[in-house]
């Protein structure tokens, strides 16, 4: 039972990283802002990190940034990357307890959600980015203090919003099938 | 003695979510080397049996098990996937989920791989399978570049990797078109002589099945064994017809006429059936009794498709100089190999994609500058899969997304919806979340789905692929209703029975072309062109030249009409 | 053919092409890393030609990776103009000196310092672009997975990045097909929405497409848990290339530039390379 769990584990990153690939590369929403788009990949990596845990988290954050970064043709930027890695983490460390699995996305899970989301968005994109940024490439903090709080809010919107919509719909199509009448 | 490879005592199984147990009392002895076809309808516990026998059930579909299940002398209920797996070889349903690997030779090579087998092994056995099955030319080749046939080789070389004992075909016939499931069917055959390994075969299209011999069919019903038996004494009984399994359409006519099918005829295969002067003269009758056909009436025309050509690239033409027309009220088939440009054909009509050359027309309009969404009012779009329509959890959320954001206010919405579900008969359950739902019901919201928006016309993608003979009917005729009130149904289908039975014309692809617009029977008993559009001959096109019967497409039509007379008397 | 696409992979005869995943992966992280930490411009400029040799002896042609070229230059100007906009003093604050070249208003006047370190920035970046590209160009992507295998990543992340390849495409195409029909139905990403809807739009285009993923799942990890995979500790790999001895100078190579760039650039104690002073 534990043997096909880890193999599960190994598709779901594997699928999880394809998808984020995919929305991340080829899914944009316009934001309103010129040349500015909402990518809707955190709200996958939410969803799949509370589904499957911190290491499948982080790892779909990883790879599926790295192959984004690889298929614009440059190296990856290694500071963002990581802060994905880290935004699958810690939704996955504190989403782990929600009860998706059984059906139950309720107020109070919706919620907790939306914590935990904005908090590992925050850290991510407030702290692990901007350092790193300055740490590698010594950029401007003012400058890259204004991408990371940029990147925060969209992430954590997008995360929010979409991603809680898809883990109430995903916790329905899994809700008992019991004493249903028809009318 | 023998002992057989594959042995259930006394054997059952119960799901861990389900209330009551899927598979009862089975008894049942399979020998090494024989092939065994195991048919059903879904939910009878067939995929369930097979699934017991690879070790999928109980370690990834848990529940609990009574009595013993022995496969190569391994107690399989305890033994686990990776154990049995040395010993059965599983080709699953789905041939792009079990196509792990990024090309041909690196999938053939995943068991090796795992078994830590050195490279110049493994590339010695990978080319020795591949060449076994036919696709060693193509070891380097990518999923994307091969077709279902291919995969489905692939699938099956990779599990003859191990020396394994018994080959499970999980519905090896579910993704195929016609012509590539008879090749399928004929490289199980040429497989299990060369090999001699135990061939398991499940699957409910058993005519297809029965191109090539099998030893013994088992059928099965609610989760018990209702036969097992020679085919041939299988197919002399009504337990096929009893338990929801389409039986061979040559059986089926041979009965309408009023013969009786016994053993000695060798029903099992159309041409080793020995058919006496009683069956001939029989088969005559029953063609004399015929009622005289109906002309039907000339509908004005409500697409006009002409000169329609398309290419992603400007080198490669999908599409080239498609002309046709379809009229008001009828229900047409278009077939055709995978490639052929049939599901383009529908994406340009639906406006998905521009047509390079041609126009179309829509009830006299030209659709040149219509939007998606101007379309969506008149041409309705139905997917494959209903899974991947389905956007929301409740039905009535469901149906109403297409007309929300019209202008139409909350009362007109609602009773515009409440309509649609009643003409679909999914009124009683408007409240359920679509997770409860059947895929024949699902497939039905998705239909409600479009029709809400008030099209004259729908078009459906393989309307009915990977349905057992019940559901296939049920949907089929809830079409045939829609029909029937007025909505054109336009289907893009691989399934002969449904071309034969529900569509009086078919629209015929080949490369890009269209090669023929006749009806459904014509095209079945036309040798030539069921081999340029990958279909196969229908098996009454076979017994309409050995009773003499001149057109054989008569004997087709006689037939489709009787059929028709005894479904509508609840037969 | 389309998993190739994902990543634009060229294959040819050369030197380059020849080498073992393994090493072009080992030697592209290596040498990132080399271009990371350094801000001396000497190094930079020793390691850029480096970069442009491997990518001459690759074979591949500038006009094949010209979509790749053209997106970078763009993101490197935009970053540019951001990191001017936002701080036009960062090269005063790090070289510790300031010649006035163009007097703008306010606190926008160019200063040498500050287009040197600019320079620097888009030097930094143009050092790891040749390798990268090459690594992508390169590299088959049947190899990248037993590479990771042999640098030291767990043979089942190895497999998982090999899954994601195979992948893409499919849920590309899954992608494409959902939002055409759903478009039919009225729901689009466009302009013409508000963009709350458009948000709530996103949900019924992707909500299809991860439960169909999601089904994908179980069906992938039962057809490989029936072949065997996680049975043993390890496991070996069908494509990958053996150790030849360019592959051993290659990497000999990259952990040179590694020791030398570290060497170089905090001999004097400080990461830039200060020709003001």
């Amino acid at each position: 039972m534990k043997k096909n769990n880890s193999i599960k584990t190994v598709v779901a990153v594997g699928i999880g990283a394809a998808l984020f690939f995919v929305l991340g590369r080829f899914v944009q929403i316009p934001s309103g802002v010129p040349n500015t788009n909402i990518t809707t990949q955190y709200a996958i990596l939410g969803m799949l990190a509370t589904m499957y845990g911190p290491v499948a988290g982080a790892l779909i954050g990883f790879i599926g940034h790295t192959l984004i970064d690889l298929s614009w043709g440059g190296a990856p930027w290694w500071s963002w990357v990581i802060a994905s890695t880290v935004v699958g983490a810690v939704v996955g460390f504190m989403g782990k307890k929600l009860p998706i699995h059984e059906g139950v996305f309720g107020k109070k899970e919706i919620v907790t959600f939306a914590i935990i989301n904005v908090i590992a968005n925050a850290a991510a994109w407030l702290v692990v980015a901007p350092v790193l940024d300055i740490a590698i490439y010594a950029e401007p903090a003012a400058k890259v203090f204004a991408q990371g709080a940029m990147a925060a809010f969209v992430n954590s919107v997008t995360a929010v919003v979409i991603g809680a919509l898809l883990c109430i719909a995903y916790s329905k199509t899994i809700a008992g099938k019991g004493s249903l009448d028809a009318e | 003695m023998i002992e057989p490879v594959i042995s259930f005592r006394h054997f059952s199984f119960q799901y861990r979510a389900q209330k009551r147990p899927t598979l009862h009392e089975i008894n049942l002895d399979i020998m090494p080397g024989e092939r065994v076809l195991i048919a059903g309808p879904s939910g009878s516990g067939k995929s369930t049996l097979g699934s017991c026998i690879n070790g999928l059930i109980p370690f990834s579909f848990p529940g609990e098990i009574q009595g013993s299940l022995t496969v190569d002398g391994v107690d399989a209920p305890t033994a686990g996937i990776f154990a049995l797996s040395a010993h059965v070889g599983t080709v699953l349903q789905d041939p792009d989920g079990q196509f792990i690997g990024l090309t041909v030779g690196e999938d053939i090579a995943f068991a090796l791989e795992n078994e830590c087998v050195a490279q110049d092994e493994m590339k010695e056995t990978v080319g020795r399978v591949a060449s076994l099955v036919g696709i060693g030319s193509h070891l380097e080749l990518a999923p994307h570049e091969l077709s279902g046939g291919q995969k489905q080789r692939v699938s099956l070389a990779g599990v003859m990797v191990d020396q394994v004992k018994v080959l499970l075909f999980d519905e090896p016939l579910a993704n195929l078109d016609p012509a590539t499931g008879k090749q399928a069917i004929e490289l199980i055959d040429e497989i299990q002589r060369r090999t001699d390994t135990t061939v398991v075969i499940i699957e409910h299209r058993l005519e297809d099945v029965l191109w090539r011999s099998v030893d013994r069919i088992v059928l099965m019903n609610e989760g018990r064994i209702v036969a097992d038996m020679r085919p041939d004494e299988l197919l002399s009984t009504d337990l096929l017809r009893r338990h929801g399994i389409r039986e061979p359409l040559y059986l089926s006519a041979l009965r309408y006429a009023g013969a009786d099918i016994r053993p000695q005829m060798r029903p099992a295969q159309a041409d080793t059936l020995v058919i006496g002067e009683d069956e001939k003269q029989m088969i005559g009758a029953w063609m004399r009794a015929a009622g005289p056909g109906r002309e039907a009436e000339e509908r004005p025309v409500l697409l006009e498709v002409s000169h329609i050509g398309f290419g992603y690239t400007p080198e490669r033409k999908i599409l080239n100089d498609v002309s046709f027309a379809i009229r008001e009220g009828e229900m047409v088939s278009i077939v055709g190999q995978n490639g052929a440009g049939k599901s383009t054909l529908s994406k340009l009509i639906c406006g998905f994609e521009t047509p390079d050359e041609g126009s179309m027309r829509f009830a006299g309009e030209d659709m040149a500058d219509w939007s998606i969404r101007e379309r969506a009012a008149h041409i309705g779009y139905v997917m494959q899969n209903p899974n991947q329509m389905i956007s929301k959890t409740m039905i009535f959320d469901e149906v109403t997304l297409g007309i929300r954001g019209r202008g139409y206010s909350e009362a007109e919405i609602r009773e515009r919806v409440e309509e649609t579900l009643k003409i679909c008969g999914l009124y009683p359950f408007r409240n359920w979340p679509i997770s409860a739902l059947s895929f024949g019901q699902k497939k039905r919201v998705t239909i409600a789905s479009v029709l809400v928006m008030g099209p004259k016309m729908i078009i459906l993608d393989e309307p009915t692929a990977g349905q057992d003979y019940r559901h296939y009917t049920e949907i089929m005729e809830f079409l045939r209703g829609l029909n029937e009130q007025g909505v054109t149904v336009v289907m893009i289908t691989h399934d002969m029975h449904l071309m034969l039975e529900y569509t009086p014309r078919a629209l015929v692809f080949s490369g890009g072309a269209m090669i023929a617009d006749k009806s459904a029977a014509e095209v079945l008993c036309d040798p030539e062109l069921v081999c340029r559009a990958a279909l196969k001959e229908t098996s009454l096109f076979h017994l309409a030249s050995r009773c003499g019967i001149e057109p054989p497409e008569a004997l087709v039509q006689r037939f489709i009409d009787t059929d028709r007379e005894v479904r509508a008397h609840g037969g | 053919m389309a998993a190739k696409t994902v990543l634009n992979y060229l294959p040819r005869k050369s030197v380059v092409h020849a080498l073992t995943g393994t090493t072009k992966l080992a030697f592209f992280l290596l040498f990132t890393f080399a271009g990371m930490l350094t801000y001396d411009t000497r190094v930079l400029l020793g390691l850029l030609v480096v970069s442009l040799l491997a990518f001459r002896v690759s074979r591949i042609k500038v006009s094949e990776v010209r979509f790749m070229l053209v997106f970078m230059l763009i993101f490197l100007l935009l970053n540019n103009f951001f990191v001017f906009v936002f701080n036009p003093n960062q090269g005063t604050e790090i070289y510790g000196t300031r010649h006035v070249l163009l007097p703008l208003p306010g606190r926008f006047a160019v200063t040498a310092e500050e287009l040197f370190y600019l320079f620097n920035i888009t030097l930094k970046y143009f050092v790891a672009l040749p390798v990268a590209m090459l690594f992508i160009s390169a590299t088959d992507p049947s190899e990248f997975a037993a590479s990771l295998n042999s640098i030291g990543v767990s043979y089942r992340v190895g497999y998982s990045v090999a899954i994601a390849l195979r992948y893409i495409p499919d849920i590309q195409r899954d992608y494409h097909n959902i939002s055409q029909a759903q478009q039919a139905r009225g729901v689009e990403l466009g302009r013409k929405e508000p963009l709350m809807k458009r948000l709530r739009n996103a949900v019924n285009i992707l909500l299809p497409l991860i439960l169909s993923s999601l089904a994908r799942i179980d069906v992938i990890s039962n057809a490989m848990e029936l072949r065997g995979f996680g049975k043993k500790k390890k496991r070996t790999w069908y494509t990958k290339k053996p150790f030849g001895r360019n592959d051993y100078l290659a990497l000999l190579l990259g952990v040179l530039l590694l020791a030398a760039s570290i060497a170089i650039t905090f001999a004097d104690g400080n990461r830039f390379y200060n020709p003001f002073m």
